[in-house]
């Protein structure tokens, strides 16, 4: 499958926009994509290890969060992961 | 020093935009490419405001709509290089929120003014540092061509 790389991290993934893994779940293709490229791993995961809040995951247009199975979620080779960092703001003091 | 260069049509789109939504905040995205001097803009993208519920001072865009704008990125050959909203009514100046809630490091920020409903300064700053907790903005000079 191919994983997509926002322009924020492709610094910590040799300059690359998409990545191909070969994963049976979406946690196996992130954990291949952090072994490749470790410098990656603090921008995705939490030191427990867990998604970091602000970043989210789609499986093809499938939020990771609202799958049944979350993460273990199976993947076939056509399959596509796009990571995206949240987008907020305002003028308004928080 | 970084700056950001962007057609005069994608200029004027973005404040135009700002207007339209005023006294609402807008937002959208823009493509472009990378250089050694910053981010050269080819386009924009509207998007909508989710924070319904206090849109005259936040904005968020939904993660499904930026996955179709990154989508639209790499057809377009391109990649997502910054983001725009205006704060009505408020200085063109970043805001701790805006702060807190910028991930995309290395992208352009731009903040419109709308006062009364008109555009005013239109600013830029990059988000700089390498991670979460070193993160800050910089502003940046926004180069606008006429003739593109």
């Amino acid at each position: 499958m191919t994983i997509f790389i926002p322009t924020p991290l492709r610094a910590f993934a040799a300059g690359k926009g998409a990545v191909d893994v070969n994963a049976a779940t979406i946690r196996g293709a992130l954990d291949e994509l952090t072994v490749a490229y470790p410098d990656l791993r603090k921008h995705l995961f939490t030191s427990e290890g867990k998604v970091r809040a602000f970043v989210n995951i789609y499986l093809n247009d499938e939020d990771v969060r609202y799958l049944p199975a979350k993460e273990a979620t199976e993947v076939s080779p056509s399959d596509t992961l796009s990571i995206i960092p949240s987008i907020a703001g305002g003028c308004q003091p928080r | 020093m970084s700056e950001l260069r962007l057609s005069r049509v994608v200029y004027d789109a973005m404040r135009e935009h700002g207007e339209e939504t005023y006294p609402h905040e807008c937002c959208g995205a823009f493509l472009g490419r990378s250089t050694p001097d910053g981010w050269w803009i080819e386009a924009s993208i509207r998007a909508d405001n989710t924070r319904t519920d206090s849109a005259h001072n936040r904005y968020e865009i939904s993660s499904g709509e930026l996955v179709k704008i990154e989508r639209e990125s790499r057809r377009q050959g391109l990649s997502i290089a910054g983001f725009y909203h205006s704060h009505p009514d408020h200085p063109a100046q970043w805001s701790q929120t805006d702060l807190a809630e910028a991930h995309w490091l290395g992208c352009s920020y731009v903040i419109t003014a709308v006062a009364n409903g008109k555009a005013a300064a239109t600013n830029s700053f990059r988000l700089a540092g390498e991670t979460e907790e070193n993160k800050r903005f910089e502003a940046e000079p926004i180069r606008v061509n006429d003739s593109a």
